[in-house]
């Protein structure tokens, strides 16, 4: 008989069922507190830690005014080392201050509940940060661990294994759901309200200025900068320039970009053979949108600078997915206003003299502004320079020294020189930042464009042509812009790690792993209010509306319960067949006046009819036999209760 | 005046309760067993803790679309995804459950009426954590074993003697998630014989109980046992019922017929005049009972029933029977 025992909400929560409560939240925390500030962090995990040993060894939990005051405390603590209670980090912060302190007051299963949802909401904050497949995977491991604890809450006292496996078949049964949500619930293009400052943390990548050494920094990191998708072949890798940010002003030592108006068309002719692709740019929480040189359309919701530089009117905090068409041939600005030529001329007074006069002596004996430059590529190209990423620390007359002293530097030292010896002879020029080169990945035949690929060069104005990109780091080091900055650096540079020519061998997995992590992103986390219009116009749902999108989910969704409920009832069908069978057999007999008494088992009822019809005891005992066997006995085979009903159908009353 | 116009709605409700009764939970009066819960008389619900976890699920999404995370919108859906399918899985824990009677033991009006339900599995499947809560008593928790079969006690106070239903019988799950409860109401056609709660330090029979018609009870004999008076100190010890002493109640002297054959008579009419109905009925279940123990012979009168004097087990149950349905309809 079985033990009556209390199922409300309100019963106690075993110190077994604690304990899977306390491991998954151990597994969703984890993650979550070595990157909350120390003051908060650790005493976080001291309360975890004291949750986990009062359960361990059955200690009695704080009374209610102890809790109390650390709640008290953890919330002042938040605030103050937030400065705020409100946004992403704090909120984060103060759920994982409640959770330790909710498995401090696990008293009702009710308390063990809500520490479950806890723990379900503060996976979400998982993803905040990262969300490559390695952190999905995590996630979802999350919530099985998770609901597996939910099991052990519902019931106490399941075998673990038993548990981890429901658990995992209902996340499993999940996933189909999952999917029809995710494709078609009608994405919204976020925020919903303003996002508090902290909702995007600083990431690497170029800036607005320019100092020497800024764009070396960069070179170290193999993070992702954009991915391009050329629709036809990809141009020649010395014709990979980047547009990113131009900068024209010069203080002596730091570029920086000047204001900028913005075009209303492109300001430029078409010219040579147009470039067709698509960029997928990484968030990198400024404005800039980058293209070849020169871009021949402005993405929706960007615009174009006088600069010719792309800015997204927001900053892009989320991957940007943009269609783009680029003249490599094309040369603008041959009509700039005078204002903006003589902006390209100034520099500070009274600097680098030594570099003023070299530039006015090209300027003397110069034909003219071409020559100049041929002066000042062929001086790069003689002279002892060196394409380092380790240069020397440069003093006040930056440039002079750079040119006349350590002679060591990286591409912004070239560009920078560069254009300050064009001003210093009277040419107009500017330095562009940007990316130069790219790797394509031969798995998926995206170009990768990392940080490392940052780059800058310079821009001159000559008459009649306009703008034209000069680049003086090609003049000292070609192997840069022709095979990219790992071909270009001496042996014992810093490199990323991936980047290093002796892993070579490691390429093609490389390779392989990038292409998966950019499918990821292009499908999975790119997955966007614009990819989702995409993907409804590829599949003949051109002006698809949130009716028909909703139409078709909610038919899914019923496609899918109707399977389920089905698989709910399975196993009834084939049962009731051989009940209504039964049935069917008592229903012929009645026409005799043997139906079968309802208390009565087959074996009784055979006899009976027996008993009162001689002539049918025969088939009457063997279905009560077979009927007996499907119902109560074992190893009737599969097809044993097909086989009786078709025997109580064939079974006639009269021979 | 406005106390009387709330009476016409009452009957209103009580049929519009009725109606759904019958219609949405399929319950016109006690059903015989067996009884399989089909798909059509399995509710499904969220509980609090399933809207706790709709609110939550709100919440990520919202935060998803806000921070236009999404792996968020994945975590969110999967959540949903797995809220969807623990409504099917307690449906599923539910439905088709088999359900049998067993045999309630008759009790002691006072005592605790068990009904015992059979609850039969024939899915491959564990059922866990079914709940059975009867409309008057303690809810029970029970297992079910794939393709087996499990008997919960239905502990019920019994409250009055005569027959007793266990009522409308609540069979509910919020296995496995506890976030939808599936649930569904039986009123098995099962009942429970309640006794006459024996009266407490009843009198001891009288010797003079003897029935009306002659048959005189012996002069203190010592062949058939007749009868229990009160203690005498000049009683022999050997006819002392030490039996009932030994349970704390007062000396008793047990009186044998001389020969004649002769039984107790309990009897309905020879009772003080001043005790009710019920009163009496408690009396004579305590004498019964201490006849039971006393290894006599006894025949039992009311009104309605005469039990011809016998002794063993099966004639105790026909008199607390007899006893029990005092007055009763016998259609009942």
């Amino acid at each position: 008989m079985a033990n009556p025992r209390r199922a409300e909400p309100g019963a106690c929560v075993s110190p077994r069922q604690a304990i899977w409560l306390l491991a998954a939240s151990a597994a969703v925390v984890a993650p979550l507190i070595v990157k909350l500030p120390a003051v908060i962090g650790v005493p976080s995990g001291i309360l975890f830690v004291y949750a986990a040993w009062l359960w361990a060894r059955g200690g009695r939990l704080p009374p209610p005014w102890l809790l109390a005051i650390l709640v008290a405390v953890a919330t002042a603590a938040i605030a103050i080392a937030y400065r705020s209670a409100f946004g992403r980090e704090p909120g984060v912060a103060m759920l994982l201050a409640f959770l330790a302190l909710k498995l401090l007051e696990l008293r009702t299963r009710r308390d063990g509940f809500t520490v479950a949802l806890l723990c379900y909401f503060l996976l979400l904050a998982l993803l905040f940060d990262r969300q490559g497949p390695g952190v999905a995977a995590y996630a979802v491991a999350g919530v099985v661990l998770v609901t597996a604890a939910v099991l052990q809450i519902a019931r106490d006292g399941q075998p673990a294994r038993a548990t981890i496996e429901r658990a995992l078949v209902m996340t499993a049964q999940a996933v189909p759901f999952m999917l029809v949500f995710f494709v078609l619930f009608p994405r919204v293009q976020g925020p919903l309200w303003g996002l508090p400052k902290d909702a995007f943390s600083a990431m690497s990548g170029l800036s607005d200025t320019m100092t020497p050494g800024s764009i070396g920094e960069l070179s170290l990191s193999g993070a992702l900068a954009f991915r391009v998708k050329f629709a036809g072949a990809p141009p020649a890798q010395r014709d990979l320039y980047w547009r990113g940010p131009v900068l024209t002003r010069f203080d002596g030592r730091t570029w920086r970009a000047a204001r900028s108006t913005p075009h209303d068309r492109i300001p430029w002719e078409p010219a040579g053979k147009a470039v067709e692709y698509v960029v997928t740019l990484e968030p990198h929480n400024q404005r800039w949108l980058f293209a070849l040189e020169l871009p021949g359309l402005v993405p929706e919701a960007a615009v174009m600078t006088s600069e010719f530089q792309l800015l997204a009117r927001t900053p892009v905090h989320q991957r940007a997915l943009y269609p783009m068409r680029s003249w490599l041939e094309a040369s603008a600005g041959a009509a700039e206003p005078e204002a903006t030529l003589g902006e390209a001329r100034r520099l500070p007074a009274r600097s680098n003299p030594r570099s003023r006069m070299l530039a006015s002596r090209w300027r003397a004996t110069a034909a003219d502004d071409s020559g100049v430059i041929a002066q000042a590529l062929a001086h790069f190209r003689r002279e002892p320079f060196v394409y380092t990423l380790t240069p020397p620390v440069l003093g006040k007359e930056a440039i002079d020294e750079f040119l006349f002293g350590t002679r060591r530097g990286f591409c912004e030292h070239y560009a920078g020189a560069f254009v300050f010896l064009m001003r210093a002879a009277g040419v107009p020029a500017r330095v562009v930042t940007g990316y130069q080169g790219g790797e394509i990945n031969p798995v998926d035949s995206y170009l990768v464009v990392r940080q490392s690929d940052a780059h800058a060069w310079a821009e001159v104005w000559l008459a009649g042509r306009g703008w034209t990109r000069i680049d003086p780091t090609a003049a000292v080091a070609p192997s840069r812009i022709e095979r990219g900055i790992a071909a270009a650096l001496p042996a014992g540079d810093p490199l990323p790690f991936l980047m290093r020519s002796e892993l070579d061998w490691l390429r093609p997995l490389r390779f392989r792993w990038e292409a998966m992590g950019n499918a990821w992103d292009q499908w999975v986390i790119g997955y966007t209010a614009a990819r989702q219009r995409e993907l409804f116009g590829r599949l003949g749902m051109q002006d698809a509306d949130w009716r028909a999108i909703g139409g078709a989910m909610g038919a899914l969704l019923a496609v899918m319960l109707s399977a389920f409920g089905a698989w709910a009832l399975h196993e009834h069908a084939r049962q009731d067949a051989v009940a209504g069978a039964w049935s069917a057999f008592s229903r012929k007999m009645s026409r005799l006046g043997l139906a079968r008494r309802p208390h009565e088992g087959p074996t009784d009822y055979a006899r009976r009819i027996g008993a009162a019809a001689p002539r049918l005891a025969g088939p009457a005992a063997e279905l009560a036999g077979l009927y007996a066997q499907l119902r109560y006995g074992r190893g009737a085979g599969p097809g044993g209760s097909r086989e009786f009903v078709r025997r109580v159908r064939s079974f006639r009353l009269r021979p | 005046m406005t106390p009387t116009l709330a009476l016409p709605a009452a009957p209103a409700l009580a049929r519009l309760r009725d109606f759904v009764d019958r219609w949405l939970f399929r319950l016109a009066g006690p059903e015989p067993a067996p009884i399989v819960l089909g798909q059509r008389r399995v509710f499904v619900l969220p509980t609090r803790a399933g809207l706790a976890f709709a609110a939550t699920i709100v919440t990520l999404l919202i935060g998803s679309i806000n921070y236009g995370l999404s792996l968020g919108y994945a975590l969110t859906f999967l959540l949903a995804g797995l809220g969807v399918v623990s409504i099917l899985h307690a449906f599923r824990n539910l439905v088709h459950l088999g359900i049998e009677y067993g045999r309630c033991d008759p009790v002691f009006c006072g005592g605790v009426a068990r009904f015992p339900l059979v609850l039969s599995n024939r899915r491959a499947q564990a059922r866990i954590a079914l709940v059975l809560t009867p409309a008057v008593g303690e809810p029970a928790v029970v297992d079910v074993a794939g393709g087996a079969s499990a008997v919960v006690a239905l502990a019920v106070p019994a409250r009055r003697r005569g027959w007793q239903r266990p009522g409308r019988i609540r069979i509910e799950t919020t296995f496995p998630l506890g976030l939808v409860r599936a649930w569904s109401v039986i009123e098995p056609d099962m009942r429970c014989l309640v006794w006459p709660s024996p009266e407490r330090n009843a009198p001891p029979i009288e010797a003079g109980q003897a029935p009306s018609d002659g048959t005189s009870a012996g002069a203190g004999g010592s062949d058939d046992f007749s009868g229990l008076r009160g203690h005498r100190p000049s009683d022999s010890p050997r006819h002392v019922a030490w039996k009932s002493a030994a349970r704390g109640a007062a000396l008793l002297t047990k009186l044998f017929a001389g020969g004649g054959g002769d039984t107790v008579w309990l009897d309905w009419d020879r009772l003080d005049a001043g005790l009710s109905a019920e009163a009496r009925l408690s009396r004579l279940a305590a004498q019964v009972l201490r006849a039971r123990d006393g290894g006599v012979r006894f025949g039992l009168r009311i009104p309605g029933v005469v039990l011809a004097p016998q002794s063993g087990a099966a004639h105790v149950e026909a008199c607390l029977k007899a006893l029990a349905l005092h007055g009763e309809s016998p259609a009942r």
